[in-house]
């Protein structure tokens, strides 16, 4: 496993036996988008047609279900492995018992985030859309750049709808990677 | 056929570093007489923000599908990622009762509501579907002589198969009619329908630059003159990383990286110059010189 994201003094791999936590996979079950994860019977198919699993040996979707099956939760939540997903779908469509597994890597990630890790590059895109309305800063530089093609000009969010869904959906404060319920 | 209107969804990385995308769309759907009205208060579609927190990313996209809602036109997008998204969630919330009263109670706090009254589509999509390559066929004004194209479907605009019911994914060919209709030939390549590897880029770098490199190691290896995209992550991975995949891995490609409708805009006969070539990072002088003088 790849060391996580973005919390320094992460807990070291050690050989003594990781705890887990029966309840886990309840978690993950009862979030829209986890309900798929009793389906899978390990047949693997996943992980032979995954372009990261191709060029990684730390990648590999069907074990990441089955730990989560096991309540592997601390092992799982703080990894880098659960971000390396390029959300192709190759998955979704391949398996035999429907398991949904993208979706069940985004649970895992917001689960994830919820206990304070999320890699930078989220906290960059987050306060962007706050600020914006879009997922990146559009700078001046192609602001002239699209008046001289004479290309319309770009929308303009009402960004207090988009501060309000912020609030609403607790994006807001996940997005500072803070842990909440501490 | 009547007048084609459509909200244009361009969402944020086109403005950020794709814009010959959107100017090529734009003049070739002008030439095809589709009018693209802007969404003047959209936001970003939704996708970068499922991983962190799935509610917010679902309010994003059901905002989107609102403003269109209220403008009375189906949306077109030209990202695969926000089209993907927006059909996904558009179809999801038409779908589901529990989960359309749940999208529509963070909409109420914004004085909006899903009423599930619009299509979404991507660019191509609408040239297939609304076009048509017979149609489409009559505006071709030019050949490409003698010109070898490696087409990348990408995922997004295929998968998942039951929301986006396009094509089958394993084995797409909507992309090769589209091309070969310019007079192109297309080539086979290995993993042909392998991602791009651009959304793990913030993620790991190399192993996304990995990604791409593979796939245009298949390409030089067929010997193609071309790539034609239909996405901006996919054009990113290839055209605006291809130096720098050089440089990391000591490869050299100089492959040039098409937008699709910059290659049917040549082929209608539109001069290079308003479909943006220039802002190409890999040159594509070779291609303008394979076309037809008629």
């Amino acid at each position: 496993m790849a060391n996580n994201p973005s919390k320094e003094n992460a807990k070291e791999e050690t050989n003594r036996p990781w705890k887990v936590d029966p309840s886990f996979k309840y978690e993950v079950l009862k979030m829209p988008g986890g309900e798929t994860l009793k389906a899978c019977f390990q047949c693997g198919t996943c992980t032979s047609g995954c372009p990261i699993a191709r060029i990684t040996d730390s990648y590999r979707p069907n074990q990441i279900i089955r730990m989560v099956q096991l309540g592997m939760r601390e092992r799982m939540l703080p990894s880098k492995t659960l971000w390396l997903c390029t959300a192709c779908f190759t998955c979704v469509d391949r398996c035999p018992q429907e398991v949904e597994m993208e979706s069940v890597l985004r649970v895992l990630k917001n689960l994830a985030v919820k206990e304070g890790y999320i890699p930078n590059v989220f906290k960059e895109l987050g306060s962007n859309i706050l600020e914006t309305g879009s997922a990146y800063k559009i700078s001046e530089f192609r602001i002239k750049e699209r008046e001289g093609l004479e290309l319309p000009v770009l929308p303009k969010t009402n960004l207090d709808d988009i501060k309000r869904l912020a609030e609403i959906t607790g994006f807001d404060s996940l997005i500072k990677g803070e842990r909440k319920d501490e | 056929m009547s007048e084609q209107r459509y909200a244009m969804f361009l969402g944020c990385l086109i403005p950020y570093r794709e814009v010959g995308y959107e100017v090529s769309a734009r003049r070739v759907a002008k030439e095809l007489g589709i009018k693209l009205e802007e969404m003047l208060d959209a936001n970003c579609c939704g996708v970068p923000f499922d991983d962190v927190n799935h509610e917010m990313m679902l309010a994003l996209a059901a905002r989107d599908l609102c403003i269109a809602e209220d403008m009375g036109l189906n949306i077109v997008t030209l990202c695969s990622g926000c089209s993907g998204v927006l059909t996904k969630v558009n179809k999801k919330l038409k779908q589901d009762r529990a989960l359309r009263e749940r999208v529509n109670g963070y909409l109420k706090e914004i004085g909006m509501e899903f009423k599930g009254k619009i299509e979404v589509k991507h660019f191509v999509r609408v040239l297939i579907e609304d076009v048509g390559y017979e149609k489409l066929e009559g505006f071709i004004k030019k050949l490409f002589r003698d010109l070898k194209v490696a087409e990348h479907y990408g995922c997004h605009i295929l998968r998942p198969q039951k929301y986006l019911e396009l094509e089958d994914p394993e084995n797409p060919t909507f992309l090769r009619r589209l091309i070969e209709i310019t007079g192109a030939k297309t080539v086979d390549y290995l993993d042909k329908k392998q991602c791009c590897g651009l959304p793990v880029v913030g993620i790991d770098e190399r192993m996304s630059l990995q990604l791409a490199k593979n796939k245009l190691e298949h390409i030089k290896e067929v010997g193609a003159d071309a790539i034609v995209t239909i996405c901006p992550f996919c054009h990113v991975a290839y055209d605006a990383n291809q130096l720098r995949i050089e440089k990391v891995f000591s490869e050299s490609y100089g492959i040039p990286v098409l937008h699709y409708p910059q290659l049917l805009g040549l082929a209608m006969g539109i001069n290079p110059n308003e479909l943006a070539l220039d802002k190409l990072r890999v040159k594509s002088d070779n291609i303008i010189r394979n076309l037809e003088i008629s």
